[in-house]
């Protein structure tokens, strides 16, 4: 109904990975919400429909996970890390950087609703610390100045269609 | 993508198609691709166990148990389908290389899930990977797609007559889905609560079938075993820990990166020599040996062999292969409070312990790092640690108590010094050290 054709063909086929149709659940769920922007109230119901479980099993799984989120954010969700490794690289100044540029907290989106900023635990990239993903791309061994350009960067980008 | 790295006594096994477009399908036959699952399709499941056994292969996820020997456990004849589970949801703190493997050789993880599925007579596989990596998800489903369309998967593999399927699987954003029970949790779309066990997952696994679960690093080490030999790939280590293994080098260094190293290279030498030694000529105060939930190493404690048994003598363990390295402007009460701040955010609340035990070990130290501590504080935050190890259903209780003890042990006089209201002895020294 409001996904894409990609979307469909995925879901489909991976319908036919598992003996059970629960086990599409946690990867349908994420690409849904790359899709709507969030699991709206719609997305949830669509899900627990196609899945037959009830909205509530849908909404005790998207709980546990860190990823989903079922209130709309930014174009582009700025996750920094700052567990050790990235913490040991600046990764916390970067944070705080990020804060102040953009003007919003931790888990806040912009007023315009171009960006959000999310502090976030380790993304896999220890050794290329400081990093942050942006969406899923990853920017890594960064600086405040650097920092700076990918914002900016994606700044420019927002006037854009995605 | 992140940057690859080289030093000269690195031993290439499973890196050794890193940056040599190996996600092609056609490369990667050129670089002996798919040759091994050949050979083992010539081979009994008796045999291809034995062989894996005897390489010494160890789990390269952080628990370190010998892969054929797991392989063995799951039993012959099975009412329900057998699975295999390939755990790519690498998320130790530390640890960034199951997805360089991802990146650069994706086929060498499918052909050590192959090989896996032979000898345990299993005729399904999954591979998942952390919903952070998407680019890799996506790497992966097109790997997937060309092993089919050359019939390397599906019906009649490599015209043997088994039936082989393997599929990619994604998560969303949770470090406990990395324990083996919780990561079936997730695959079969629930909350990543990990099982009790007995019965364990290779009795009583994913759907109720026998499964077999090995971390990305330990399947894309079979492929090189069959076709080398067990005693090549033991020689290669030390005794009882066999081979390479990669290692993330991260933290206050000048030369960090993932490099694959034999197992039981020297620590010391890892620091000084692989990675370049700790930037502006700093001293170094301490090292992470295995990920974040392994125990801390003073910078005395550094000349050792890194493998398994060498790390559990002196204390620690080898982990995930994540090497943090810390330099002396570091403050080890934050360093103990980011880490515990960590596991309080993952603890799943399933049990009380790690619930309860994480969320007041990061208030305690968050008042405490903050110039609110009080000497008791500092027994208080080991007891309530010590409290948590074996309590709980997953490791990550004891993934969270086992690296506070060991600040707390090794580094009482710092926690002190931050008593009685004085600011944190670091906050002025301590510039952020940006590369």
């Amino acid at each position: 109904m409001f996904f894409s054709d990609e979307f469909e063909a995925r879901f489909a086929d991976m319908l036919t990975h598992y003996p059970t149709r629960r086990s599409t659940l946690v990867p349908t769920l994420l690409y849904a919400q790359d899709e709507i922007g969030y699991l709206s109230d719609e997305v949830v119901a669509e899900l627990a429909q196609r899945l037959d479980l009830n909205e509530l099993e849908v909404r005790n799984v998207i709980s546990y996970y860190s990823m989903l989120v079922t209130k709309p954010r930014g174009k582009y969700n700025i996750q920094v890390c700052t567990n050790i490794a990235c913490m040991l690289k600046g990764g916390e100044e970067l944070l705080d950087h990020c804060k102040h540029k953009l003007g919003i907290g931790h888990k806040e989106t912009t007023p315009d609703g171009e960006f959000s900023l999310e502090e976030v635990e380790c993304i896999g990239a220890c050794s290329w610390a400081p990093a942050i993903q942006v969406n899923y791309d990853f920017h890594e061994n960064l600086t405040v100045q650097k920092m700076d350009e990918v914002l900016d960067d994606y700044k420019k980008k927002g006037g854009e269609i995605l | 993508m992140a940057s690859l790295v080289s030093h000269p006594d690195e031993i290439r096994v499973v890196t050794k198609r890193f940056g040599q477009g190996a996600t092609d399908l056609d490369r990667y036959l050129a670089l002996d691709g798919y040759q091994a699952i050949q050979k083992a399709l010539a081979m009994t499941p008796d045999d291809i166990i034995t062989l894996v056994k005897n390489s010494g292969l160890r789990g390269r996820g952080g628990a370190g148990f010998n892969t054929g020997m797991k392989w063995s456990f799951v039993p012959k004849q099975s009412a329900k389908p057998k699975y295999v589970l390939c755990n790519g949801d690498e998320s130790e703190p530390g640890t960034c290389k199951d997805r360089l493997i991802f990146e650069h050789d994706p086929h060498s993880v499918i052909e050590g899930v192959m090989i896996a599925a032979l000898a345990v007579g299993s005729h399904t596989g999954y591979i998942y990977i952390r919903g952070e990596y998407r680019y890799l998800s996506v790497i992966m489903q097109r790997a997937l797609k060309d092993a089919y369309a050359r019939g390397f998967l599906g019906k009649n593999i490599f015209g043997s007559g088994y039936d082989l399927d393997i599929y990619w699987h994604g998560g969303a954003g949770a470090y406990e889905v990395g324990e083996e029970s919780a990561l079936m949790e997730s695959l079969e779309g629930k909350r990543g609560i990990p099982r009790i066990r007995p019965p364990f997952p290779a009795v009583v696994g994913l759907w109720g079938g026998p499964t077999v679960i090995n971390n990305a690093e330990t399947l894309a080490s079979v492929p090189p075993i069959i076709l080398g030999g067990p005693d090549w790939y033991a020689n290669l280590g030390t005794p009882k820990n066999g081979g390479t293994r990669m290692f993330c080098l991260s933290g206050h260094l000048n030369r960090p990166g993932v490099y694959e190293l034999p197992m039981g290279y020297n620590l010391k030498k890892m620091i000084y020599e692989v990675g370049g030694g700790i930037p502006g000529g700093r001293a170094l105060k301490a090292v992470v040996p295995g990920g974040s939930s392994t125990p801390i190493l003073l910078a005395d404690e550094i000349d050792v062999a890194m493998d398994f048994d060498s790390l559990a003598k002196a204390g620690s363990m080898l982990g995930s292969g994540g090497v943090v390295v810390l330099d002396d402007t570091t403050c080890m009460v934050k360093f103990a409070l980011r880490t515990i701040k960590f596991y309080q955010h993952e603890s799943c609340g399933w049990c009380i312990p790690c619930r309860e035990g994480t969320d007041w070990l990061k208030k305690t130290l968050t008042r405490f790092h903050a110039g609110a501590g009080m000497k008791k504080d500092i027994d208080n935050i080991y007891y309530l640690a010590e409290n948590m190890l074996g309590k709980t259903f997953c490791p990550l209780g004891d993934a969270a108590a086992m690296p506070t003890m060991a600040f707390v042990k090794k580094f009482r006089k710092e926690f002190e010094d931050h008593l009685d209201g004085k600011p944190c002895p670091f906050e002025k020294a301590a510039e952020p050290v940006m590369v």
